[in-house]
């Protein structure tokens, strides 16, 4: 069986010919040790990491799961270990404040590295991911102190981190939420209530965990504008760093789920456990919300992992699998059959894989740089690159996690019968991927936040702005000849995505509906209109040095942008025609007429 | 105790050899290159006699084109306190390698030379036996296992039909084979004070050796594609296709 490889020469491409890496982080404060070598020195030593340690654990997370015994949860064999040489490595660092023992190195380098890291084994590489939530909170707004005593232990990996938002009843509707924070004479906060859902939220990996809570204080404001962040630690932590007592949060037992087996998935109960606030009283969701774009990014990952960890896999099964002859006569005569790569089909399912693969670490890489922009920029620069990602963000997150799910299932297809059958891994990389579309918010929240919030919210303007720059980037390459006949397609659905915008903002006003209605269909035709931007800035540097280059790397990269444009992007055909159907087909049957049952 | 290691940079164990369209040698544009996988072993092995403190420096030492200088970094990265360069950019077959090696080590002074015991492009095995002729020094090649004593290292060696070890006094030359050790991964503050640490380079025109070619390649071809098996029936027909067909008994 094959084994996942780094994807390491798409990922140069990706960050030095297309986005021009070296320059951006040139330009940044604290990119000088950000050389391209460097780059390459880090992806390598983490690629190695990432196929030799972690991928091998992938299909064990999966089949051993996380255990609950008497409140006590253990990860699969040999994450712990891995996660003890993840640590070594310093690698949780990576990004971090070096006030605070990190190595300060961009926040995108860290979304790049953790690629690999998570597309090896996504569960595994979960729980360091959440560390990262914990970070960016304390980092944003935690005071001097904590800062001191968790961020340094979490930069060092030495403790974890988790985001407990979701109860029992409510997970989308945060408003609704109940968990209790009552002040203490001491400053601290007695936090009760139960928290589901949690990941990460306990095992056996480091020797503390520190929850990120959303509670209410006693006297808070009903809804969204009661609720407050605190730093629950699982163990109390002494005045020298320590570990002290354990605290009164514990595990009340693990979801058995889907997939992401070699995740804990947990249910946690605070019983009185203490608690410190971090950030202004009430301000809790507001202060979530300054690192939600890099949450979402960091989920907008799993579409590309499951999609590229697919393609690998089932590309390798299908040179390999003989099976029936090549309509156009055998390709592989000398054998009983022809390998399933040579029928038109296979090719269609491994194609897709690959251009959903390629085009999402462009996506990716592409939010992760603007995200750098908006720590680093010029006051102007900044401005720009938060427009740009607050519209970019549900776009990356719902549409590359629904085709890197779609993506996963074309995989296991490949395989026909044994891509059903356990041991290929094809089912458990369709199982874990699914989850991707529902955290860290469901494509149909993505969806309004895109339709509702950010593009009629701003009046169109947003939108505005990323089509007329992306459509001069566009238009400058009308006279390139290796993609001059994509670019009128490409400006049309650009121009037809604006038209559209203001049909569904006029029908909004008599009807609210609408933009839900259309809001899903309208997110996934962006997708594809962004990606096929990226793609046609591909094709055009690939163009320029396809002739030089005998590998073929950059020949393949234009039949990828063909394939895209000619088999993928019409997807935006039927979008339109369901997007200008309206509510109306949504809301034709009363609730009650639904089902004669 | 000073340890001399040598690295070469190789197209990448991972990666599929092309032959170039001439014939001339393997295409090397473009594609992965990195640490041949025999020098890593010697790099950890010489970081491990150094962190068990028997030695307090730790030198690497590649020859070839500027691009080396990455796998000297991925030495220093791994531990290694400094890195030579010898620049060159025209092809270093062993015996010049050996010859700038020497000119290395008469300037360095290092009381041990580790290297592996061949490099997988061209596995010509001949490196490291040339470089302990010309040291005039004693040589333990294909070492499993390298325990350092006072001016003196016992070698334990893979020879033909099981192992051989041998003492060796110091200074010497010893080659690393693949069951020596498994190499580390080098930790993400160790690549970052990489870039800092000092990297010499030295141009080969200075080292005043003559690195004329003494071998010609004639012509370089893709190892013959294998032929399907057959089946045979009885180990009479077996021993019968085995003497006269294939001519091997
Ligand atoms: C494996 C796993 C790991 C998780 N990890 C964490 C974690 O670490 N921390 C954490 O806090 N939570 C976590 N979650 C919870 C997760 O974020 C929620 O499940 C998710 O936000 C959806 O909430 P819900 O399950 O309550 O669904 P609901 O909110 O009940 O949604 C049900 C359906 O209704 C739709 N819907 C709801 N409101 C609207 C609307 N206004 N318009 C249109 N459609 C709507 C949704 O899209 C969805 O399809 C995890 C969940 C799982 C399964």
């Amino acid at each position: 069986m094959t084994h996942y490889k780094a994807p390491l020469r798409d990922m140069e491409f990706v960050l030095n010919d297309l986005l021009d890496f070296p320059s951006h982080y040139a330009a940044m404060p604290n990119g000088a040790d950000a050389t391209p070598e460097t780059v390459t020195a880090i992806l390598e030593e983490a690629g190695k990491f990432a196929e030799n340690v972690l991928a091998p654990l992938n299909a064990v997370g999966d089949s051993e799961g996380c255990q609950w015994n008497d409140g006590k949860v253990t990860t699969p064999s040999g994450f712990k270990e891995a996660y003890a040489q993840y640590v070594d490595g310093g690698w949780p660092a990576l990004s971090h404040d070096p006030a605070y023992g990190g190595q300060g190195l961009p926040h995108s380098l860290s979304t790049v590295m953790s690629e690999l890291i998570n597309t090896a084994n996504w569960a595994w590489g979960m729980y360091p991911g959440l560390s990262h939530g914990a970070m960016n909170t304390l980092s944003e707004h935690g005071t001097e102190e904590q800062k001191q005593t968790y961020l340094t232990k979490l930069i060092s990996g030495q403790w974890t981190g988790t985001m407990c938002l979701t109860e029992p009843h409510c997970g989308t509707d945060l408003g609704m939420l109940r968990t209790k924070a009552e002040p203490q004479a001491d400053g601290t906060y007695r936090i009760s209530g139960t928290k589901i859902f949690i990941s990460a939220g306990d095992h056996d990996m480091a020797e503390n965990i520190v929850h990120i809570v959303l509670a209410r204080l006693p006297d808070a404001p009903a809804g969204t504008k009661g609720i407050s962040l605190f730093i629950v630690p699982k163990f109390r932590v002494r005045a020298d760093g320590s570990c002290g007592e354990a605290n009164h949060v514990s595990c009340g037992s693990l979801e058995h789920k889907m997939g992401i087996h070699g995740n804990a998935t947990c249910v946690l109960n605070f019983d009185g456990a203490e608690g410190f606030l971090i950030g202004p009283e009430n301000r809790g969701l507001n202060c979530m919300f300054t690192f939600m774009n890099s949450a979402r990014i960091g989920t907008a990952l799993q579409g590309l992992a499951h999609a590229e960890w697919g393609f690998q896999h089932s590309l390798a099964y299908a040179r390999e699998r003989l099976q029936m002859r090549s309509l156009s006569g055998p390709k592989n005569p000398d054998g009983p059959a022809d390998p399933i790569i040579v029928h038109a089909d296979v090719r269609r399912m491994l194609m897709t894989q690959k251009v959903f693969a390629e085009g999402h670490r462009m996506l990716l890489y592409f939010t992760a740089k603007l995200l750098d922009i908006t720590h680093h920029g010029s006051e102007e620069e900044r401005k720009r690159a938060e427009g740009r990602l607050a519209l970019l963000t549900p776009i990356a997150k719902a549409f590359m996690t629904e085709t890197g799910f779609e993506s996963a299932n074309l995989g296991l297809q490949c395989f026909g019968g044994h891509g059903y059958i356990r041991e290929w891994g094809m089912e458990q990389n369709v199982r874990d991927s699914r989850i991707s579309t529902i955290y860290e918010g469901t494509t149909g929240i993505q969806a309004l936040d895109l339709l509702g919030r950010k593009v009629l919210g701003s009046q169109g303007a947003l939108l505005k702005d990323f089509l007329e720059e992306a459509g001069a980037e566009v238009q400058a390459l009308a006279g390139n000849p290796a993609v001059a006949q994509w670019v009128p397609l490409v400006g049309k659905l650009a121009m037809e995505l604006g038209e559209m915008t203001k049909q569904i903002g006029a029908k909004a006003m008599a009807n609210p509906d609408e933009v839900g209605a259309a809001s899903v269909d309208y997110l996934m035709y962006s997708g594809y209109v962004v990606q096929a931007y990226l793609w046609l800035k591909a094709a055009a540097v690939a163009a320029e040095k396809a002739d030089a280059d005998e590998s073929g790397f950059y020949k393949a990269k234009l039949a990828s942008a063909n394939f895209y444009f000619s088999k993928i992007l019409p997807r935006t055909r039927a979008l339109k025609t369901t997007i200008e159907a309206g509510a109306e087909p949504l809301f034709a049957l009363d609730e009650s007429a639904f089902a004669y049952l | 105790m000073k340890i001399l290691v040598a690295v070469k940079r190789v197209l990448d164990y991972n990666v599929k050899a092309r032959v170039k369209a001439d014939k001339s040698g393997v295409d090397l544009s473009n594609v992965k290159m990195s640490m041949n996988p025999f020098d890593e072993i010697a790099v950890e092995e010489a970081l491990r006699i150094s962190e068990a403190g028997k030695a307090d420096e730790v030198v690497a030492v590649s020859l070839g084109v500027s691009q080396a200088q990455e796998t000297l970094r991925t030495a220093m990265a791994m531990g290694a306190d400094r890195g030579i360069l010898v620049e060159s950019d025209a092809e270093l077959q062993p015996l010049a390698v050996a010859k700038l090696l020497k000119h290395v080590i008469e300037k360095e002074q290092p009381d041990l030379v580790l290297l592996g015991k061949q490099a997988i492009d061209d596995d010509s095995n001949q490196t490291g036996q040339m470089l302990a002729a010309l040291m005039d020094w004693p040589q333990a090649t294909f070492a499993s296992k390298v325990e350092v004593g006072e001016g003196k290292a016992q070698v334990t060696r893979e020879i033909d039909g099981g192992l051989e070890t041998i003492e060796v006094t110091l200074p010497a030359v010893i080659t690393t084979d693949l069951r020596l050790n498994e190499p580390r991964y080098a930790k993400l503050p160790n690549i970052m004070k990489a870039k800092k640490k000092p990297l010499d380079v030295i141009p080969v025109a200075d080292t005043g050796v003559d690195v004329t070619p003494r071998l010609e390649v004639l012509e370089v071809n893709e190892p013959q594609a294998r032929s399907a098996g057959i089946k045979v029936s009885s180990v009479d027909e077996l021993v019968d296709k085995l003497k006269n067909e294939a001519k091997v008994i």
